[in-house]
């Protein structure tokens, strides 16, 4: 039997490894320390299971009818929507702001600085905070949402734009094309497609975040009712239907959505 | 096509893509009742209401330890149910991707389940998991692993036909077993990529966990919600900077390891 040498280091694995050690410890840790309110796991699994099936297979709407549940989709649509433009129109200006080929170093580390910060405030909180001297409604839902709308959008629009070649760029300055115009006539015409895929993805992400804010910060639409369903009615049944009608819409979504964003690459 | 015919034609596409913004926009503020001036207006009165209130003061630093206390719990929330939920995803994820799919039919049925578990929102898991396991730590950890757990079933599948699918064409021409072809080629090579998948789930359930926290009264957005409904703005404020901290923190380490290993 021939011995095989040690293999070589490399820093690489070793980190890939020594970060998986951190997740185990940190779900052990996590297991050791759950904060069960002496819920019995046993019997709640079964509960969930029985009540799993129920909902599933006998939806059906108690207090709403069909004509208002799809009001109230529509509302939630909605109000994905108009985050997702909001945040389209933010990140289209601070994007030019970002990308590396067209604005100066000092104004792409200070926009994404304050992007970020913008970014670690959980979406809830946001609509929450504005909620204080808006009053809880769409106005602060709108609000709220669309800080990470456009938080996301900056930074895909910006990798768009970066792909733009720097020949390009340069070919139109030394014509004498202002800034405005190699945006106008350059750039834009030439990420168009992909500004729009990445939009869409961001409209797919909107459309769940109006669901959560609808059941957490009072934005109405479908979140709500399914809200008052599980809080307030305790029906198991009409919140079937409202998972129905939320699944079928968001697999809808996702279906378009990769259809026609193939060929962008998702963040990471 | 003449230049002037040219110009006016594109003209006409952005007018009429201009149009069509305008009308979905003025639809759904009108279907949701928002009024974009009342937001407009809204911005300098949150401002300068957060400026006057919404600063951390010598009692609120006197909750930091509770605080801190209810972040761990929550981090820890995020951590375990992200790395639980990518173990079962990897097994999915052999069994849905074509590269190493057994038979089309199991991976027809694993990227099947994975999409249901997906699309139903987080807060909506939440919602359907409070009627059996009430306002435990459960249910938060449930509602959050199934949703990553369909998300990184769908990103593995992805990363596994990607980067694996000419090697295991190759050792299966070898002569090479099932199982050693998983275990010593398909998931040393897409391990960097998965992990990567994993911390940005990480991060997103971070923030998912306070949203679900204040559905399910758990963690830190219990909390918040707390100090929030008694008018407890100081005690709030602080809670978010230390929110933003850690969030800040776990994106620039797991920025830092994606970096190195990818």
């Amino acid at each position: 039997m021939t011995i095989l040498p040690p293999r070589p280091f490399n820093g690489a694995r070793w980190l890939v490894r020594a970060t998986l050690a951190v997740l185990t410890v940190l779900t052990i840790l996590a297991f050791a320390t759950f904060d069960s309110r002496s819920v019995d796991i046993g019997t709640a699994t079964v509960d969930f299971l029985a009540g799993f099936q129920r909902l599933l297979l006998e939806p059906r709407l108690e207090n709403v009818t069909v004509v208002e549940l799809l009001e109230q989709l529509a509302i939630t649509v909605a109000l994905g929507a108009l985050t997702t433009l909001i945040g389209a129109v933010v990140a289209f200006v601070l994007a030019l702001g970002v990308a590396r080929n067209l604005a100066p170093r000092w104004l792409s580390v200070s926009i994404n600085a304050v992007t970020a910060l913008v970014r670690a405030v959980p979406t809830v909180l946001w609509v929450l905070l504005f909620a204080v001297s808006a009053g809880l409604g769409s106005v602060a839902a709108v609000i709220g949402m669309s800080f990470h709308s456009a938080g996301y959008l900056i930074k895909a629009y910006a990798e768009s734009f970066e792909e733009i070649e720097l020949g390009t760029l340069e070919a139109l300055q030394a014509s004498g094309a202002t800034w405005w115009q190699i945006v106008a006539q350059a750039v834009v015409p030439s990420s168009v497609t992909a500004l729009l895929s990445w939009t869409f993805v961001r409209f797919e992400i909107n459309f769940s975040t109006a669901i959560a804010m609808g059941a957490a910060a009072g934005a109405g639409g479908i979140g709500f009712d399914m809200f008052m369903a599980s809080g307030f009615y305790l029906d198991l049944r009409e919140l079937g239907a409202f998972t129905y009608a939320v699944l079928a819409f968001a697999i809808a979504l996702e279906w378009f959505a990769t259809r026609t964003t193939a060929r962008i690459r998702r963040p990471v | 096509m003449l230049p002037h015919e040219y110009l006016l034609r594109r003209r006409v596409w952005a007018g009429a893509g201009l149009a069509i913004i305008v009308a979905l926009a003025s639809g759904a503020s009108w279907l949701t009742d928002f009024d974009l001036g009342r937001a407009l207006q809204a911005f300098p009165e949150a401002a300068s209401w957060a400026v006057a209130n919404f600063v951390p003061d010598a009692a609120a630093w006197k909750r930091l330890p509770k605080i801190l206390d209810k972040l761990n719990e929550t981090i820890l929330m995020a951590v375990s149910s992200s790395t639980v939920a990518a173990v079962f995803a990897l097994v999915f994820a052999i069994a849905g991707a074509r590269t190493t799919a057994v038979h089309p039919l199991a991976g027809l049925v694993s990227r099947g389940i994975a999409t249901v578990f997906r699309n139903i929102d987080v807060s909506a898991w939440a919602l359907i998991l409070l009627f059996s396991f009430g306002q435990s730590a459960y249910t938060g950890y449930l509602a959050l692993f199934f949703v990553t757990f369909g998300f990184l079933v769908r990103v593995m599948i992805e990363t596994i036909d990607d980067v694996s699918t000419d090697s295991v064409e190759a050792l299966r021409a070898t002569g090479a077993a099932y199982v050693a072809i998983i275990s010593q080629s398909v998931i040393p090579a897409c391990l960097p990529r998965m992990l990567s998948w994993v911390l940005f789930m990480i991060e997103t359930n971070i923030r998912s966990a306070t949203l679900v926290g204040i559905l399910t009264g758990t963690g830190i957005g219990f909390q918040f919600d707390l100090y929030y409904k008694s008018f407890n703005y100081p005690a709030a404020s602080l809670l978010v900077l230390v929110v933003v901290l850690a969030v800040l923190a776990i994106e620039v380490s797991s920025n830092a390891i994606r970096r190195a290993v990818l």
